[in-house]
């Protein structure tokens, strides 16, 4: 008996790591901290902080950001395939600019690929971005160079950048409405789980009192308007009062309210969209 | 004292039928035509290359007849469908979309397969320019139909999934098609190149 169960205990254990086995066949995306990431040391620190400093600059004067990343392999995905995961998990560029470049090494598969923001299809073409690949990084590539070909090759994209003009960086991000308006179906359904609490200890009137002040609380701390922070804290007190708690269910099924990237410091990206456009070389 | 039950009613219908799935509904169904836009707008892109392309190859290798017609006719024939928003919730028509882009995708392959076999074409700046441009709407479409197929899912997961099922039912959504792993494997199949024929 107790064999049996160890037996079943292994087979669950082998199962278990099966599962993950599977999942861990992609390559990784590495998180994005600072705008170079070498995961295969080909670049020493000089060089990286050097290459760093200059893309730093750039999105100070410009607003676009361009970002690095060599990698040793993008196996068992094409490194288009690879690229467009990356760049959908960083979001390089600004939200409605989409202003954003990576420009991707697979070192071992000996591929690059230069992946374009919407924003800066028109000023670096796929045509441009093969020649940048053809014509610069290639040949210093071949010679073990990668410093020198990936260095030219963000300065001619900065050159091209600069040639258009994109609004100016921007220093303040204020929390826009439409914020608070995607979290209202959350509030509410907050506000009626904590109503039928209320009710419960206060009773009727006092407990619709006690939940539309928090609630009003809630709102104005968020950035509501006086009025709309009173018209909603009415309607919490009357649901309250009126025992609507146990509706709170209507309100959970409607799901999906928005949600936002929201970046402590360092280095990230600022929402910017990414289509595919760009090229891949070889070298 | 009628008024204040007649306001609550009112209020809570309006939470009901957003409860219910009709604005996710909404928001789906935009989405989803959206992307759509986005496929068809990369395969337009496409089909406008072609012409110069084939113009392009004409000059170097005049006698791959075959390859060249095929191409040339593939394209007429993606021309030829009536490409509307509505072809999304017409799985035949889909069908037939998919399969005429599909055929295009496989002749286009065939041409650049065969442009190996010419130093002179492959040297030219013109033609090398247009081989970026077609390797980057080839990819775009790719991340597009991606994007697509993971809009419709949502959408679809939605119109199925009680209770929205009710909604989508009462306000006529039903689910849509999409490019489906067949059509991944007609398009994903590498050309046979033939060495034998070479003249």
């Amino acid at each position: 008996m107790r064999l049996r169960f160890k037996q079943t205990l292994f087979a669950f254990c082998v199962l278990l790591m099966m599962g993950m086995r599977a999942h861990a066949t992609l390559m990784p995306i590495p998180e994005l901290q600072t705008r170079v990431t070498d995961l295969t040391q080909t670049l020493n620190a000089d060089q990286q902080s050097h290459l760093e400093a200059k893309l730093a600059a750039f999105e100070q004067e410009t607003g676009s950001q361009i970002a690095v990343l060599i990698v040793s392999s993008t196996q068992p995905e094409a490194i288009e395939q690879y690229s467009i995961r990356v760049v959908d998990s960083w979001k390089l560029g600004r939200k409605k600019q989409d202003d954003g470049v990576l420009l991707l090494v697979a070192k071992d598969d000996r591929k690059m690929r230069i992946e374009v923001g919407y924003g800066l299809e028109g000023v670096i073409p796929d045509v441009v971005a093969k020649r940048i690949i053809e014509e610069i990084m290639t040949p210093h590539f071949r010679q073990g160079d990668f410093y020198g070909g990936i260095t030219k090759a963000t300065e001619q994209m900065m050159r091209l950048i600069k040639g258009e003009q994109f609004p100016p960086p921007q220093k303040t991000q204020s929390a826009d409405k439409s914020q608070l308006l995607d979290m209202l179906p959350a509030l509410l359904i907050a506000a009626l789980v904590l109503g039928g609490l209320m009710r419960a200890i206060f009773g009727k009137f006092l407990g619709g009192l006690v939940n539309s002040g928090i609630v009003g609380l809630v709102l104005w701390v968020l950035g509501a308007g006086f009025v709309l922070v009173l018209l909603l804290a009415l309607i919490v007190f009357f649901l309250t009062f009126a025992g609507a708690s146990n509706l709170a269910y209507i309100g959970g099924m409607s799901g999906g309210y928005g949600r936002s990237g929201d970046y402590g410091g360092g280095f990230g990206g600022m929402g910017g969209g990414f289509g595919g456009g760009g090229a891949s070389g070889s070298w | 004292m009628k008024n204040w039950i007649l306001k609550i009613s009112a209020m809570l219908l309006a939470l009901s039928i957003s409860g219910c799935g009709y604005n996710t509904f909404q928001a789906l169904d935009e989405e989803a035509k959206a992307s759509w836009a986005e496929v068809l707008n990369q395969y337009q892109r496409r089909a406008d290359l072609v012409p110069n392309l084939v113009n392009t190859v004409k000059g170097y290798a005049a006698h791959e007849d075959k390859v060249l017609t095929d191409v040339a006719n593939a394209r007429s024939k993606v021309g030829s469908i009536q490409v509307t928003p509505e072809l999304i919730n017409d799985p035949q028509a889909f069908a037939k979309f998919q399969a005429a882009q599909g055929q295009l995708t496989s002749a286009l392959s065939r041409l650049l397969a065969v442009s190996e076999n010419y130093p002179n074409l492959k040297a030219d700046q013109g033609f090398r320019d247009l081989q970026a441009q077609l390797e980057g709407t080839e990819n775009r479409i790719t991340v597009a139909r991606n994007r697509y197929i993971e809009t419709i899912k949502n959408y679809n997961v939605a119109v199925r999934s009680f209770p929205q099922n009710l909604t989508a039912m009462m306000f006529g959504y039903k689910t849509k098609a999409s490019f489906t792993v067949d059509d991944e494997k007609a398009i994903s199949v590498a050309p046979a190149v033939d060495f034998e024929q070479k003249p």
